[in-house]
């Protein structure tokens, strides 16, 4: 299995590799180029500043997400009302192209960190805060009919049944969260202002240095699918 | 007689009416079965009895005082066992006493020699998804014991338990339940199970559910599990029952 894998990834580098020097386009560096100013970055520290940079918002929206989104979401899940407030902008948050909104916040936030923020948050919540909702409603109805036969109070029907419950499809959300937080950073730092990996992709562009754009994307792409898997294998052992 | 039902109406939300002036007595001590169609609403009003769907019209008597909701006189055991994945059968058997803010160790003293009783001693930390259907009813058993109430409710405790497991578990639950004593109200559309356990049988009729026929089987409890299933009575019982029944399928 594990050989497969790595096999695979050969496979795609060497298409790469054959693509970039047939060549597609000039804009389209060989996998070998790509990688050398992939580490001539890491060497010279650009791409680790811009990864610092671009770290903030993300980590701050995320964060302020797992915090209010999964409060917000269990609310949903336990009050008629809250639901009802609510759950329509939630679906129409989901369902919106958010490219097309995010523009609208530095009209109304400016270009700073603000902005950035809500760019991670918009993205983020939703799923967040309906993986809340739903693991909390989807408490099994014979577990709760349990908590009442044995006289258990509505207090512990929430902290010993629901809570419990929803604990792993609210790990998932945080996890769907993430990878919806990495979309949001990118839009966010390429549509309003360039910063941090946003600043390198477009600035690389923009001088027509094709390997380090590409190393840029390619390092993103990774970061954020390395994380994600990480994360999937701790929440397989969380809740197996 | 410890538990009574009058006039016991039902009708859902979505107006199908699935119980009509229900009448019952239920002996203490005694198993009684109620036994039906599907769709005869027999889960219903165990669920009515127990408190925890309420009813249309009438009353449920328990020890002769009209109850309304969930009671610890009262225990319930789950067709789907009801029992939380996430915790392992010691926590899940010491449950009922959990949320009766017992202390614990001394809810998991108590948890403990039910879990021995049932069967399942050495899987006290095993978690559910690791135990088959027969266990985890024994767990639901267990759980239900461990609070000590008078009245059991069992919900067709055995329907996702296979043949030979289930036979087992019928023999041994005879056993418990006459050692502890308890009034079993026991839900079931198996008439050979019906015939085999109870001192009582209630026959319902479907929509409205309404009791058609109340049979005391004759059956010598003395006598072993394989004597019982080639008794006389116990036949006899068997027959009568699918005579009752066969005009409802």
């Amino acid at each position: 299995m594990r050989r497969w894998q790595l096999a695979s990834f050969a496979l795609f580098f060497g298409l790469w590799e054959l693509a970039g020097r047939w060549p597609v386009s000039p804009a389209f560096p060989p996998f070998s180029s790509t990688f050398l100013a992939f580490i001539e970055m890491l060497r010279d520290g650009s791409l680790g500043k811009a990864y610092l940079v671009t770290a903030q918002p993300l980590l701050l929206g995320v964060a302020l997400c797992a915090l209010a989104g999964i409060a917000f979401g269990i609310g949903m899940g336990l009050s008629r009302t809250i639901e009802w407030l609510s759950l329509p902008v939630f679906i129409i948050l989901q369902a919106a192209p958010m490219a097309a909104i995010i523009p609208l916040l530095t009209y109304m936030y400016g270009i700073g960190l603000t902005s950035k923020v809500l760019a991670v948050i918009m993205l983020a919540a939703p799923v967040i805060v309906m993986n809340s909702y739903k693991g909390i409603r989807n408490t099994p109805p014979s577990l709760l009919q349990m908590c009442r036969s044995f006289q258990g109070t509505r207090v512990q029907e929430v902290v010993k049944i629901v809570l419990p419950h929803a604990a792993a499809l609210i790990f998932t959300g945080l996890r769907l969260g993430l990878a919806m937080g990495f979309i949001g950073i990118v839009i966010a730092e390429l549509l309003i202002t360039p910063t941090g990996i946003g600043d390198l992709i477009s600035y690389h562009g923009s001088t027509a240095d094709y390997p380090k754009m590409f190393a840029t994307i390619a390092s993103i792409v990774a970061v954020a699918a390395i994380s994600l898997h990480l994360l999937q294998r701790l929440e397989q052992r969380l809740f197996p | 007689m410890i538990v009574e039902v009058k006039g016991i109406g039902k009708t859902y939300d979505n107006g199908v009416e699935a119980l009509r002036d229900v009448n019952l007595a239920f002996p203490q001590g005694q198993l009684t079965t109620l036994l039906g169609p599907s769709g005869c609403g027999k889960t219903t009003l165990l669920k009515i009895i127990a408190g925890l769907i309420p009813r249309n019209a009438g009353e449920v008597l328990v020890k002769g005082k009209p109850v309304d909701g969930p009671g610890p006189e009262r225990a319930f055991v789950f067709q789907d066992f009801a029992l939380l994945p996430w915790a392992d059968v010691l926590r899940n058997v010491a449950f009922g006493l959990e949320l009766r803010g017992v202390e614990r160790k001394e809810r998991e003293e108590t948890a403990r020699r039910y879990i021995a009783e049932v069967g399942l001693k050495g899987f006290e930390h095993r978690h559910p998804n690791q135990l088959s259907g027969g266990m985890r009813q024994r767990v639901g058993l267990a759980r239900a014991l461990t609070v000590n109430a008078d009245i059991i409710l069992m919900d067709e405790p055995f329907s996702s338990v296979d043949e030979q497991t289930r036979r087992k578990f019928q023999e041994d639950l005879l056993d418990l339940l006459r050692h502890h004593q308890k009034t079993v109200i026991f839900v079931t559309h198996s008439i050979e199970e019906a015939a085999y356990l109870s001192d009582q049988i209630a026959l319902l009729s479907p929509r409205p559910g309404r009791v058609s026929k109340v049979i005391n089987p004759n059956v010598d409890r003395m006598k072993t599990p394989d004597e019982i299933r080639r008794d006389r009575g116990y036949l006899d019982t068997v027959d009568e029952i699918w005579g009752m029944l066969r005009q409802y399928v």
